[in-house]
């Protein structure tokens, strides 16, 4: 069983490393779910694989064959924490859509200035961009009205 | 169970909740949160003398024994690591009453500030290696959600970056720490001591090893997984971006230290030689990053990765010197770099700009303030008799120490070379004169108040050094003698628990 496990998390972190090197932010995030689901599985094969048993003690202590209900509890709190920081990681991809208007890391280059670039483009804070700090609101509202 | 020790943990939490619900404007809600700060300073007060009188102390949640339950640990070094988030707490939302708009302050921030200082302190203090885990995922979700606040385009587009390779970091770190179970059916990091030496399969723990030294080191931002920091910090308002330069990265420190201590044995050459290399190039990267840029905001990132270069210098040489060297410096480069993101910040406001070629005449204008800016550069540089002088010196007696000229050749290198970027901020922005179009224009005095208050401790740290270096020896000596943490986490009763494994 843990064999198997074992193969499933190769494949699954194969799939998402894959898809994380993608320029997309997208696939990305759809690579991240498959890691994130990896490690989960890691978790749970690392504590031994236990087949049809409850992971309960009995009054009498601890029994023969019991599951391990350690590595259950871990991936319990691991599920939950990866679900909250995907959907956090969805809402921002979504607003950074909205308003950069684009999906691809590569365009994506506002805070970061590279070669050939002026100083707008690049993002660099220039007094313009200090004045855009001080009144920050609603320009994503704005551009994503913009957008047909 | 010990109350001091989870009250540290309790009060930012409750600040949190309360500055959520508070009814109100913006000044209270942020008082709130001051007084939440204040509060958890003098908790972490009473702990460090606790711990410097009477040594570590430990605390069982829900009355569970180790390595069953979950455990928290206060030794030296975890002791005076919260005592300076605390410090930098304060500092922070006393500047963010003035330095942070009502939109944002209304989208939350004084909550996160205090949720992020939760899972600071949480992973400084907890003894169980998926709780750090747990920590870290608090501290990264409210770091997550200050990046984004405000929601301008430049940030949006830093915290892409910020956000996916920190979840990728997240996800190896939980990897690892899997692993480390399946070999160990352990996750108490004084229980995990010495048990993955017995482990059957001895190259699998030199994998998990690297994982978690990746893991770590993309959040401590080392050499070369640092990228996401110089894109991300600059975009922050300079509040949010003074607590993460000053804590953030020193988490991932604090978390080497811990594991590569605690649970990998500090024998093994190899990570050693490693960590060291990783060390000395991040202190050159850091450096040289800042020398190229111009942007004030941009060159203090850099300084930030630079000065992780000094912290990991002691896991690399692995003496208690060194060790020590490390601590002092680790505690001296969170007050050096809060304060000195807090006084670029008011640089930014009084010339209304963060590029060097905008800036001019603030040593005209305001002869004080300038006065300030060259005090931080000058204990960031080293210079004697200011706090980072000490902290160097320590360094280099290390590097005597072990022979490591090599060593010793980069770190006075970079040493000099730092003089570079922070003397290019003074004179570009202090005395140059003003540029035509722009006229220094007066700040709020508030945000002077945590300047001066910051410069004040560090001031004392560099004319009166002995307090801290006999701090940091001891918590050097904690760190690498585990026997103390052992002792109080196990207690006496530290015979083989039963298995529960099938």
């Amino acid at each position: 069983m843990e064999i198997l496990f074992g193969l499933l998390a190769g494949v699954l972190m194969a799939g998402g490393v894959w898809l994380i090197l993608s320029r997309d932010l997208l696939k990305f995030l759809f690579g991240l779910i498959l890691i994130s689901n990896t490690a989960n599985l890691v978790i749970f094969a690392s504590g031994g694989v236990t087949e049809g048993r409850p992971p309960l003690i009995g009054e009498s202590g601890f029994v023969e064959g019991v599951a391990n209900s350690l590595p259950q509890a871990l991936v319990l709190t691991a599920i939950v924490i990866g679900f909250g920081l995907v959907s956090f990681t969805m809402t921002l991809a979504l607003r950074a859509w909205q308003s950069i208007g684009t999906t691809d890391v590569e365009q994506m280059c506002l805070s970061e200035a590279r070669a050939g670039m002026t100083d707008d483009q690049g993002g660099v804070l220039s007094s313009q961009a200090y004045a855009e700090t001080l009144q920050p609101h609603n320009e994503h509202l704005k551009s994503a009205e913009e957008r047909p | 169970m010990n109350w001091l020790l989870v009250s540290c943990l309790l009060v930012p939490m409750v600040t949190a909740i309360l500055a959520f619900l508070w009814p109100g404007s913006r000044r209270t809600k942020g008082l709130v949160s001051v007084f939440g700060s204040v509060l958890l300073s003098v908790l972490a007060a009473l702990l460090l003398r606790q711990v410097w009188i009477a040594g570590p102390i430990s605390a069982q949640m829900g009355g569970w024994q180790a390595p069953m339950g979950i455990t928290f640990v206060a030794d030296h070094l975890s002791a005076m690591l919260v005592m300076v988030t605390a410090i930098v707490g304060v500092a922070v939302s006393i500047y963010a009453l003035s330095d942070i708009d009502d939109a944002r302050a209304k989208g939350g921030f004084d909550t996160f500030l205090q949720t992020l200082l939760t899972g600071v302190v949480g992973a400084f203090l907890t003894g169980d290696l998926f709780n750090l885990y747990v920590w870290f995922e608090v501290m990264l979700i409210s770091s997550f959600a200050l990046m984004v606040l405000g929601g301008r385009k430049v940030q949006l587009d830093g915290a892409v970056k910020y956000v996916a390779i920190n979840l990728v970091s997240t996800v190896l770190l939980l990897t690892a720490i899997a692993l480390v179970y399946g070999m160990a059916g352990t996750l108490n990091m004084a229980d995990l001591n010495g048990a993955l030496a017995q482990a059957p399969d001895q190259s699998l723990v030199t994998v998990v090893s690297v994982l978690f030294l990746v893991a770590f080191g993309i959040k401590a931002a080392v050499f070369p997984l640092y990228f996401w920091l110089p894109a991300s910090y600059h975009t922050l308002p300079i509040s949010i971006a003074a607590v993460f330069a000053a804590l953030m990265t020193k988490v991932g420190v604090y978390a080497l230290i811990r594991t590569f201590t605690l649970i990998f044995t500090p024998q093994d050459d190899l990570i050693a030689q490693v960590i060291l290399v990783v060390a000395l190039l991040t202190m050159l990267i850091g450096v040289l990053g800042a020398i190229s840029h111009s942007n004030i905001r941009r060159i203090v990132s850099y300084h930030v990765i630079g000065s992780i270069g000094y912290m990991l210098l002691g896991l690399g040489l692995g003496s208690a010197l060194a060790m020590a060297a490390s601590i002092f410096y680790i505690i001296h480069g969170i007050l050096v770099k809060a304060l000195l993101f807090l006084i670029i910040g008011v640089i930014e406001k009084k010339g209304k700009s963060s590029e060097l070629s905008e800036l001019g005449g603030l040593y005209r204008s305001h002869p004080g303030f300038s006065m300030l800016y060259l005090f931080a550069a000058l204990a960031l540089i080293g210079v004697p008799p200011l706090s980072g002088f000490w902290a160097k010196l320590m360094v280099l007696k290390a590097g005597i120490e072990h022979e490591a000229w090599v060593m010793i050749g980069i770190v006075l290198l970079a040493s000099l070379m730092i003089f570079i970027p922070l003397m290019r901020i003074w004179f570009e922005a202090f005395w140059k004169t003003t540029p035509e179009h722009q006229v220094p224009v007066e700040t709020d005095r508030l945000l002077m108040v945590p300047v001066l208050a910051l410069s004040a401790m560090l001031l004392m740290l560099g004319l009166a050094p002995s307090f801290l270096i006999t701090l940091a020896e001891q918590a050097a000596a904690g760190v690498l003698d585990t026997e103390s943490y052992l002792q109080v986490v196990l207690g006496s009763a530290a015979t083989p628990t039963p298995e529960i494994k099938p």
